[in-house]
């Protein structure tokens, strides 16, 4: 059995970071040179932290799925990022940044990692701005801020509602300046589908040319996984269509443990669901509920005649509307966390208040920010969501609320990693969204920009260091070696076995069918009866995905239907541990709401007395259950409370 | 609702290619155009076709990974929206719908509807960044900006690189990108230090890599899903020209040659200064 180490630096949680700074062992710039990174995926972790390992002489290969590595889905966020600047003069600093953090993720996360986030945070708003990244600025040429879920403070920066754009964007300029000066080297349209491990250490990885179905195999020192979350194991969710965990998953399976992967985020404000044929969610920024106020008819009969288009939206007086959020939470209103709003909102729908064709949607209603700031005003602030919003539905949120309805956005479980960022295989590192760091059981908005950037910038350039000091004596590896070899061989011998001629039916059915069985009980709300049931529907699933799927074309061309099989038997196996992960999490927080745990009031219940720690599996082979490891939290600076933003 | 489907097939990029007709049916007017798409390739795969491939990922309008040519416009019908968010009420019932892949040399094809943008990561290689390194940097509000500068910038930085502006172009000119991209850096003054030799970089890039040159149609602006203007072009150009004179004579380049009103320098006069 592994023993989880997290190697958390001694001394006050304040100076962990500089103290780890000035003790860890640095390699010299001709010793860099001889040394090979391997970095998987390009967002704003892996991008930053390619462009900032490049930058410091290390010869560094980038891999993407994509054809250009501006368009990892990090590009798709929306609303801001956070950093505690306290330029709005506040009351913010880094202090109050950890303690939001860590009680936004319900206080499932670790101290010492959150502080260094926000220790850090600064600084990406600094280099950003370096960059040219284009922030949002008030009439004096400084930069504005605005509020985010889960903070009384004004703390994230923001480029309208288009950051993810503008940061990925910075990061791309960053990392092909690098490639340019031949300090990177880029592959894209490249599937990473194993880790290859000599001696116990990750020394390599094998990718699939996605144009030409070649395997290939790439050697390096070090691995650096940064291939985003899991989201899509639900079929629909805010994801782009080609995230997937297969890289990490892969990691998993040679012995790297993921950690709480039942923590999944579902978003308050996204476009409902429309037909059976939809393909993916569209997230509506959570900034929308600085202004916009969210409520239902409070009289069933209005649902009615809503339903029955016999009223309008705007018919309903003010004293026949429930806004929930405001009657529930006076203290944060509309601005409660994204997993307090998302179960809100479903608690209304399940009483029967939902609006819309299915009755799965709230309003979020501008009327009173347009009637207080102004159309001009609310346009500036919020004109391409609204634009993006009428092009799907078809309606103005100028002239009718918005509907909205949660849908799954982040997953805060991934690969578990310790204080320096390494998995449980020597080597091996995983950052942003693919691992459990910072954000507990619930992330707060703003926060996963911070966290992508802070560890791909400022923290792995630093303990990835520490690592390869040890490492300078080691020759460039043989990609021909056995080890290299087994696994090469291994991924040709999966591809052939998922596809299967005579098979009946096509991965998108599949994967249609695991996104219902997640979503309905493993989603929002979950208990033991319906977990147990998952169990049962996904190991039926995936024994028929055993017998192969239904893939037009061969193996050794561009195969869009083959590249999606390898994804979705990832996300088959993954689904099963997230289930078994909530089963064993005999509590509710954050995201993660067990039924038969609640308080009276219908709030998340937390046990800390057996709950206060990590779940890490543990890999034990394929037809074995996987081993639960638990790294205990200590709470030193942070002392535990029920979580009330009341 | 039903339509009629001819569609550019090729296998890979040596191979002959060829429009092919398909029917689909029972398409929901609320379905985007890709999930019409991924209906008509559901249907291929279980009556043992070979589905069609082609560019897509986020589905939100932002990554820029779509790429169709729809009934001859880039993106299709609708303006300001990129293929993934056009919806099918944007269409009539039984219409018949052309769908070809982006038309280039820079862009070669690599199967079906799918082709090969990596020319524009060789522009933006060629110098479409601020050369700052991760490490010391002075405090984000140590140089204010002027807010309509900084959000003239902004409009140019939202380019998503899918490329309409090429395929739009008779010329097949990527001026359009690169104007924004010059033109984003060139206005913020972190970005204005290496604005000149930026230019020349990237243009010179462009041209080796087979785009053709301006000639001042606007169709560029006209399809660009996120309404790039073509005074960024003629920003862009305004800064080649003055960096070719002023490097002669090694002279700074003036904040004002960046500010001045683009009208002055409209794409249609700057085109008889071309650099040829």
């Amino acid at each position: 059995m592994t023993r989880l180490n997290a190697r958390i630096p001694e001394g006050p949680v304040a100076e962990k970071w500089t103290a780890y700074k000035s003790g860890c062992k640095l390699v010299n710039p001709n010793n860099k040179r001889k040394l090979d990174i391997i970095v998987v995926g390009t967002g704003l972790a892996g991008a930053s932290a390619a462009a900032s390992l490049g930058q410091l002489g290390y010869n560094v290969k980038v891999f993407c799925y994509q054809d250009t590595p501006r368009r990892a889905h990090s590009i798709a966020a929306q609303g801001g990022i956070n950093a505690a600047k306290n330029y709005q003069n506040d009351g913010d600093s880094a202090y109050r940044l950890f303690y939001d953090t860590i009680k936004g993720g319900d206080y499932r996360a670790r101290e010492a990692n959150v502080y260094r986030l926000a220790e850090v945070s600064n600084k990406i708003i600094d280099l950003c701005v370096a960059q040219g990244v284009p922030f949002a600025r008030e009439y004096g040429g400084l930069l504005t801020n605005r509020s985010f879920g889960g903070a009384q403070v004004s703390r994230t920066f923001y480029a309208r509602g288009q950051t993810g754009q503008q940061l990925l964007l910075g990061a791309y300029g960053a990392l092909s300046r690098q490639i340019a000066a031949g300090n990177v080297t880029l592959f894209n349209r490249r599937d990473v589908l194993d880790m290859v491990l000599v001696d116990g250490k990750a020394r390599g990885i094998i990718a699939r040319n996605l144009v030409t179905g070649e395997i290939e195999r790439h050697a390096a020192h070090a691995v650096v996984l940064a291939n985003g979350g899991y989201g899509n194991v639900f079929f629909l969710s805010t994801n782009a269509m080609g995230s997937n965990v297969t890289p990490a998953w892969s990691a998993y399976r040679k012995g790297a443990m993921f950690a709480n992967p039942s923590f999944t985020q579902i978003h308050p404000t996204c476009i409902p669901v429309h037909g059976d044929t939809q393909s993916k969610l569209t997230l509506m920024s959570e900034s929308l509920r600085n202004d916009g106020r969210i409520w239902v008819p409070a009289k069933l009969k209005d649902v009615e005649r809503l339903r029955n288009k016999e009223i309008k939206p705007s018919d309903i007086p003010e004293s026949d509307r429930d806004y929930y959020l405001e009657r529930r939470y006076p203290a944060f209103g509309n601005l409660v966390p994204r997993d307090v709003a998302s179960r809100a909102a479903k608690e209304r729908c399940d009483a029967g208040f939902g609006v819309g064709s299915t009755g799965f949607a709230v309003y979020l209603d501008f009327a009173d920010a347009i009637k207080r700031k102004g159309h001009d005003t609310i346009d500036s602030l919020y004109g391409n969501l609204f634009q993006m919003y009428q092009q799907i539905v078809a309606e103005s949120p100028y002239e009718t609320p918005m509907m909205i309805y949660p849908a799954v956005h982040y997953t805060m479980g991934g690969l578990w990693v310790d204080y320096e960022l390494m998995t449980t295989i020597p080597g091996l590192y995983a950052i942003g969204e693919c691992n459990f760091s910072d954000h507990g059981a619930n992330r707060l908005g703003a926060s996963a920009l911070m966290q992508g950037l802070a560890d791909g910038y400022f923290v792995l350039p630093y303990t990835i260091g520490n690592y390869l000091a040890a490492e300078i004596h080691t020759p460039r590896f043989n990609t021909a070696s056995s080890e290299f070899n087994i696994a090469a061989q291994a991924v040709t011998d999966r591809l052939k076995a998922i596809k299967n001629t005579g098979a009946k039916e096509s991965v998108d059915h599949f994967h249609r069918r695991l996104g219902k069985i997640m979503w309905e009980y493993c989603g929002m709300a979950r208990n033991e009866a319906g977990l147990n049931e998952a169990l049962y529907l996904i190991a039926e699933l995936r024994s028929e995905y055993a017998r192969g799927v239904k893939i037009p074309g061969g193996l050794d061309e561009y195969n869009p239907e083959l590249e999606k099989a390898c994804r979705v038997a990832d996300f088959i196996e993954l689904g099963e541990l997230m289930v078994r992960d909530a089963l064993q999490r005999k509590e509710s927080c954050g995201g993660h709401f067990r039924e038969e745990f609640q308080t009276s009031e219908g709030e998340a219940l937390r046990n800390d007395d057996e709950f206060a720690f990590v779940g890490a599996w543990e890999y034990r082979g394929r037809d074995a259950a996987a081993e639960l490891h638990r790294e205990e939290l200590q709470f030193k600076e942070i002392k535990l409370s029920q979580r009330s933003y009341k | 609702m039903n339509f009629t489907l001819k569609i550019w097939r090729q296998k890979n990029a040596g191979a002959k290619g060829q429009m092919v007709s398909y029917d689909v049916s029972g398409i929901s007017p609320d379905s985007s155009f890709f999930e019409m798409l991924d209906t008509l390739n559901q249907n291929l795969i279980m009556s043992g076709g070979d589905p069609v491939s082609f560019d897509h990922d986020c589905r939100e309008g932002i990554c820029g990974t779509c790429s169709l040519y729809i009934n001859g416009r880039p993106h299709g019908p609708e303006k300001g929206v990129t293929t993934c968010q056009l919806h099918m009420r944007s269409f009539k019932d039984g219409d018949t719908i052309h769908i070809e892949p982006w038309r280039a040399k820079a862009f070669p094809i690599i199967s079906d509807l799918i082709v090969d943008r990596s020319a524009f990561d060789k522009i933006i290689q060629a110098g479409g960044y601020v050369s700052v390194n991760t490490g010391g940097v002075p405090d984000a509000n140590t140089i204010p900006v002027q807010k309509e500068k900084s959000d003239t910038a902004f409009d140019a930085a939202t380019c998503i690189g899918c490329g309409a502006c090429v395929a739009a172009c008779s010329n097949a000119a990527a001026m359009l990108f690169i104007g924004a991209k010059v033109s984003h850096l060139a206005l913020l003054p972190q970005g204005q230090v290496e604005a000149a030799k930026r230019v020349q970089k990237m243009v010179a890039c462009m041209d080796d890599l087979g785009f053709g040159n301006c000639s001042n149609t606007y169709a560029c602006e006209a399809e660009c899903p996120k309404g790039i203007s073509v005074s960024n072009i003629a920003r862009m150009n305004r800064g080649f020209l003055s960096s070719k004179l002023f490097a002669e004579k090694e002279k700074i380049i003036q904040d004002s040659l960046w500010d001045r009103e683009p009208a002055l320098c409209s794409p249609r006069y700057m085109g008889r200064f071309r650099w040829h």
